[in-house]
């Protein structure tokens, strides 16, 4: 066994009432892939923000080769030699700048550089990170030009610049085809041999089994299981993440009631397969697919934001064509967009009035706001959504983020609809928060089709009747969610061929 | 811990009414004849057109945006209603119509620029001030207007200010004392109660602080975000135009040198409008305050004999103390958060 790089030691931090982790040990050895898995809100991303400085630790300690090692900042963390490549991977480059000055960046930060920029000496130094990493790119280009895998390179090139010991990789397959992907595992792989110590963050199985060493699984802010040898245990890693295993989800399939929506030969782009599906009164149908799957196109159809490229759209079989989100809430449409925090938290407003935004206007009188109704009907949701707050006149902003995310669903279900749109309602929510939102939203699907975009598996099986799969803007699956042919549905989930000799859990 | 937070959160809402009323108290101590019903009348009226000007501003700024033309929105509408009754000889009531509707079309011209060509609203506003500051001198070669003067023609101009007109910034209503209060205060005063009930009580202003807020949001919850913009510039500019009336109401001519200080000391008034209450937004009764609050500083001043060029020292320090509680103490008892 090689050397101990980084050991976490009993590692505790809450925000407010919320404990994100509870003391977790973890070591992380040289040359090795450790993946650390973990649904949404397991406390992955805390775990991370505090190895690269962002947050702070409660209690416990971290050491870097037997040394305390406490970061200020993320820059910090960055010196002494731990580098997190983030999910958002325009955080890690500059796109307005070329590959060398982004490669160089850390560098140019630096006071020893000095005043100049020196071009010539900042495309050599660049060039030969470049060539090391076996970037072929032209250093002058500038980033803007580069796709999102390429751009992704640079800044793992820009973090191995600076020859750390332990590098981070936040979900990093997650906007990358196959091919490109396969690109970054050669790349990681050579890491290992020069003896960095790699924390890979995924759940993605396919990824998994290519490069992990090691399994570390994540579950409400403990480590739930750590797998490692020569054969690792992917089943039982996934079990540890999840608390239960994967078949364990059987959602009583209820009768529908008449068509609510259809999507007629929808075409989302030109080259894409037509899309027909049909939605229901009284059932909740979840699409799922990969990041760029298109999912989030077709979301964006229903919401106003995009035209279809070709096909009909049919709301109450009349054919339903929303401008504008304005539009599609004249409908009787009701859509929660994803990214709570750019699309819909109005953070100068309390509880009350993020709730109850969209319908003031029957919240008033002659234009003025009745607040003792507008009141009311909120603290009634908060009741019913099971909001933790002191009362509804707090703001947004002192809520955790799963609470934020109630408040932001609920909003939707404050009046009723025929039909409710949630596009991720569970991105960045903690488990709890997660399963109260999904048993609100299925407690309450009788009047209305229920359809919602999700990005994982397991918050499709655990809201929805029927799963619909999408990959490259086309239908690739449709599985009504009962004794579900889970091989076949994760084969078409990461867009693989199907190979039933290969056991995917 | 929990007692000092509770002091500066106290700071923090009421830390600037405790200024105001200091003020007062030092004010009346200390200079001769402060403490007079004349005084306070004197002090309103030297801030109610500015006051209403920055009313206008205060919409802009709830919607996040801002309005840069408002001062020579203000010194259009004086120069137009000089020439209108002036040159064209028309009555008061129509010169008074022309100016608003003029103050209107800007509004939406700015509006129209923001929304629908994505001009920057500074950049726009800034556009649209220089663009008037040059128009409103083109009709006399940039003279100022008044009865008996020669016109580029030749001709020699006799219409005259109608009384009506007049009355709006000279009349003086009897309040206990005859001719206490004038025109231009009640004005002001109703006009930021109105302004007030509208971003306060109503569910169109509850929707533009929506808007500026989280702008995309408020679109995604079906809100009409180009139109509730436009409407906050056209208010803007309809409040600008009624500045601009009082201000040649009380003139009685078109002085083309009058206004200059219009615009900044109304954004002024609505940036200190932000510490009042410790509300950190844009909000009505803030800005009326903030008005009020320089006001009383530069009579009291003046009273206690300071020179008139300590003037616009004097309201810089208070803007920088007024953003200083906006912002930096705020954000301390914000700050933290996730």
């Amino acid at each position: 066994m090689s050397a101990v790089a980084c050991q976490i030691i009993s590692m505790s931090k809450s925000f407010g009432v919320n404990k994100v982790l509870r003391n977790i040990n973890l070591d992380l050895f040289s040359g090795q892939v450790t993946v650390l898995m973990g649904a949404n809100g397991a406390g992955k991303s805390t775990l991370v923000k505090i190895l690269c400085g962002v947050h702070k630790a409660d209690s416990g300690t971290v050491k870097l080769f037997g040394n305390n090692f406490q970061p200020s900042s993320p820059s910090d963390a960055f010196k002494k030699g731990i580098v997190t490549v983030h999910q958002s991977i325009n955080d890690g480059v500059v796109p307005d700048l070329d590959i060398a000055s982004n490669l160089m960046l850390d560098k140019l930060g630096d006071s020893s550089w000095g005043f100049f920029v020196r071009n010539r000496q900042l495309k050599k130094a660049a060039s030969e990170i470049a060539a090391s990493m076996g970037i072929k790119f032209d250093v002058s280009k500038p980033v803007r030009e580069l796709g999102i895998a390429d751009r992704q390179l640079i800044a793992i090139a820009r973090a191995m610049a600076q020859d750390p010991k332990v590098l981070i990789l936040d979900e990093p397959t997650s906007a990358l085809s196959v091919a490109e992907a396969e690109r970054l595992f050669k790349l990681i792989e050579r890491f290992r041999k020069t003896g960095v110590a790699i924390l890979y963050i995924s759940h993605r199985m396919g990824d998994i089994r290519r490069i992990a060493d090691r399994i570390v699984s994540m579950r409400d802010g403990e480590i739930a299981g750590l797998f490692e040898g020569k054969a690792l245990d992917y089943e039982g890693a996934i079990t540890a993440m999840l608390g239960h295993s994967m078949t364990e989800f059987n959602v009583n399939v209820e009768q529908n009631g008449p068509l609510v929506l259809s999507f007629e030969n929808i075409k989302i782009e030109e080259k894409s397969q037509p899309i027909n599906l049909s939605i229901h009164k009284n059932e909740v149908v979840a699409i799922t697919g990969l990041l760029g799957s298109g999912k989030s196109r077709l979301a964006e159809i229903l919401f106003g934001l995009r035209n279809q490229f070709s096909g009909v759209l049919k709301l109450n079989e009349k054919e339903y064509y929303p401008k504008s989100p304005r539009d599609a809430l004249k409908s009787s449409v009701h859509m929660s967009p994803k990214d709570r925090a750019t699309n819909a938290i109005i953070s100068d407003f309390d509880i009350t009035g993020n709730l109850t935004i969209p319908f003031l206007k029957s919240f008033s009188y002659m234009s003025f706001i009745q607040g003792r109704t507008q009141r009311n009907a909120s603290d009634e949701m908060v009741e019913k959504m099971g909001i933790v707050c002191q009362s509804s006149y707090d703001k947004i902003g002192t809520l955790s983020g799963g609470n934020q995310q109630k408040v932001i669903v609920g909003r939707w279900l404050l009046k009723s609809c025929d039909l409710l749109v949630l596009d991720e309602p569970f991105q960045g929510v903690d488990i709890k928060a997660r399963r109260d939102i999904g048993s609100y939203i299925r407690s309450s699907t009788k009047d209305r089709a229920t359809l919602v975009f999700v990005s994982e598996i397991d918050e499709a099986l655990e809201i929805a009747d029927k799963i619909i799969i999408m990959s490259e803007a086309s239908v690739v699956g449709e599985h009504i969610n009962h004794e579900v042919d889970f091989p076949a549905l994760l084969a078409e989930f990461s867009g693989k061929k199907i190979n039933h000799n290969q056991r995917y859990l | 811990m929990d007692y000092k937070e509770k002091l500066v959160d106290l700071i923090i809402k009421y830390g600037f009414l405790c200024l105001l009323l200091g003020l007062l108290v030092f004010f009346s101590l200390f200079s001769n004849g402060f403490a007079s019903p004349r005084s306070a009348v004197f002090i309103f009226q030297s801030v109610a057109i500015t006051g209403i000007l920055a009313l206008g501003v205060t919409c802009t700024l709830v919607v996040d945006g801002f309005d840069l033309s408002i001062g020579s929105v203000a010194t259009s509408a004086l120069m137009l209603s000089a020439y209108i009754m002036v040159v064209l000889e028309y009555n008061g009531l129509i010169a008074v119509i022309a100016c608003i509707v003029m103050g209107a079309i800007v509004g939406l011209v700015n509006g129209l620029l923001i929304v629908k060509m994505r001009v920057p609203d500074l950049l726009a506003t800034l556009g649209m001030m220089f663009l008037l500051i040059g128009l409103q001198r083109i009709p006399t070669e940039g003279r100022s207007i008044s009865t008996g003067m020669r016109m580029p023609g030749g001709e020699v101009t006799e219409g005259v200010f109608s009384p009506g007109f007049l009355w709006l910034g000279r009349h003086r209503f009897d309040f206990f004392l005859e001719n206490l209060i004038p025109m231009p205060v009640i004005l002001f005063v109703v006009i930021a109660f109105l302004v007030w009930i509208f971003l306060q009580l109503t569910r169109h202003g509850r929707l533009m602080y929506a808007i500026g807020s989280n702008e995309r949001a408020a679109a995604l919850a079906g809100t009409n975000v180009n139109k509730y913009k436009i409407v906050a510039y056209m208010i803007s500019g309809m409040l600008a135009a009624v500045g601009g009336i009082l201000l040649s109401a009380r003139l009685g001519r078109g002085d083309i040198a009058s206004g200059n200080n219009l615009l900044l000391d109304s954004v002024a008034a609505a940036l200190i409008g932000f510490a009042v209450l410790g509300v950190a937004k844009p909000n009505a009764f803030g800005t009326a305050i903030g008005a009020l609050f320089v006001g009383i500083l530069l009579q009291g001043l003046t009273m206690m004999n300071a020179p008139y060029y300590t003037q616009d020292f004097v309201k810089g320090v208070v803007l920088v103390v007024a953003l200083l509680f906006t912002f930096a103490l705020t954000s301390r008892t914000r700050g933290g958060g996730h």
